[in-house]
């Protein structure tokens, strides 16, 4: 079987400008840190990131995350939940320089897995009559082309239509992984990063551990290995 | 109120007599936290942590270093997991949330309106931090409770209608200051107690939304653990 190993240094062969990047990670906690690194010091720009928040920006509070490609300007577009305790996030997202699409993260969870699942898009009740329901978009429902995000009721109840994401890379933490790429992760590190795998065209984690293929048991198994494309080992 | 207590204090006092032993429970970030302090001891809650797990423990003895495998709350802080707990992805942890699988969440609110209309994430201009998880628990939970000061200097807080970005509609219900507890009976607010020393004429001065008085209006009774 062909090794899934990737050296770090050939992270950047799976980068380009303009590219759309899920990154694991809650508070950054499970946010890879030298995948993030990598992709920085590639010097790929203009890209999008989806992911659950922009983590700190004071670093004796918890880990950049995400935050390293803001500050160094390398993020065109965010998708995410929150950016409140990233202060440079919110001043990009304030002055103009970043685009923001601020979403509930039950909904960002939600529209990742139906991008890894096949599934053509999420009907929530989160949402319904706040300002999340007048996102501008162009959307055709039935053939009818509308430009604003659906409100669909449903049994007389009211759920937002909310599409799919998808992205051309994942980039993931796990604290074990066998050589097949079959991962376990650390209680609130797992958060995002499961949903992901299934999302990304290319999945590549940053594990602490490896292990023989065999040494996990089927049983605990969090993220299947068929999902992973690379794995980079521990430095 | 005794005059040495905040009125963040009264207030989480008064929501930890709200929930019951066995409780599924989500504390927001701020006040709600506070709650957790002020059980009685034959309350356990199962509390849940939106990053993906049930059973929030203490902050551990010995801190593992940021970088390192370790558990952090939803704010991304250290913390642990009881004995009994577990974990989840996020997809099961908001699905707990939405899916009404929560007996209770506690949530702060900017404003609060008549039609339990809530606000909480946002202020134009001012601070845009994300709604985070808040408009899910707000959608999903059985309860949703609001703790919150009853006005913000001197500004009105429960209204006729929210001026600010909505958390979630029609939600609310019930709100825990530190001069009133409302309830919401049959989407109409309905007053069921007052804070020591605070008459309903006060309340009604400082409350904007319109509210009937329930036929079984008392005072507040607060938990007095600690005291």
């Amino acid at each position: 079987m062909k090794s899934k190993r990737l050296d770090i240094a050939q992270v950047a062969s799976f980068l380009r400008d303009g590219m759309t990047i899920m990154y694991g990670g809650f508070m950054g906690n499970g946010t890879p840190p030298r995948l993030m690194q990598a992709i920085l010091d590639s010097g790929v720009k203009d890209l999008t990131m989806i992911g659950d928040d922009t983590a700190f920006s004071d670093a004796t509070k918890g880990p950049e995350g995400v935050g390293l490609l803001i500050r160094n300007h390398r993020v065109k577009k965010m998708i995410t939940g929150h950016v409140g305790l990233n202060k440079e996030a919110q001043r990009q997202m304030i002055a103009g320089e970043m685009e923001i699409e601020l979403s509930p993260i039950g909904t960002i969870a939600e529209r990742i897995r139906a991008g890894g699942s096949g599934l053509g898009g999420v009907l929530t009740p989160t949402g319904v009559g706040t300002s999340v329901g007048d996102v501008e978009m162009d959307i055709s429902v039935n053939g009818q082309k509308f430009n604003k995000k659906q409100t669909i009721n449903i049994n007389g109840k009211d759920y937002l239509l909310e599409l799919p994401l998808t992205a051309d890379l994942a980039v993931l933490e796990a604290v074990m992984a066998d050589k097949m790429g079959n991962l376990v992760y650390y209680t609130s590190m797992r958060n995002h990063n499961p949903l992901m795998a299934l999302a990304a065209k290319t999945v590549i984690v940053e594990a602490h551990q490896i292990v023989e293929v065999g040494c996990i048991d089927p049983d605990h198994v969090m993220t299947p290995g068929v999902l992973v494309d690379h794995i980079v080992y521990p430095a | 109120m005794s005059k040495e207590m905040s009125a963040k204090e009264f207030i989480a006092r008064r929501i930890a007599l709200e929930l019951r032993d066995g409780d599924v429970v989500n504390l927001g970030i701020g006040l709600p936290t506070l709650v957790a302090n002020y059980l009685p001891p034959s309350v356990h809650l199962m509390l849940q942590s939106e990053n993906g797990f049930l059973g929030i423990g203490p902050v551990p003895e010995e801190i593992t270093p940021i970088g390192q495998p370790r558990i952090v709350n939803a704010g991304g802080a250290p913390c642990s997991i009881i004995p009994g707990g577990s974990t989840f992805d996020t997809s099961i942890s908001f699905a707990l949330m939405r899916g009404g699988h929560l007996d209770a969440c506690v949530l702060g609110g900017l404003q609060v309106d008549e039609n339990a209309d809530l606000a909480n994430w946002m202020v134009p201009g001012k601070s845009v931090p994300g709604m985070g998880g808040a408009m899910d628990l707000a959608v999903g939970a059985r309860q949703v409770i609001v703790a919150m000061e009853h006005t913000a200097k001197g500004e009105k807080k429960i209204l006729k209608k929210c001026d600010l970005p909505l958390t979630a509609k029609g939600r609310v219900s019930t709100i825990v200051t530190e001069k009133a507890l409302f309830r919401f009976h049959d989407g109409k607010l309905v007053l069921e107690e007052y804070a020591p020393g605070v008459t309903v004429e006060e309340i009604r001065a400082d409350t904007e939304a319109a509210f009937t008085v329930s036929s079984e209006l008392k005072e507040m009774v607060i938990s007095q653990v600690g005291l």
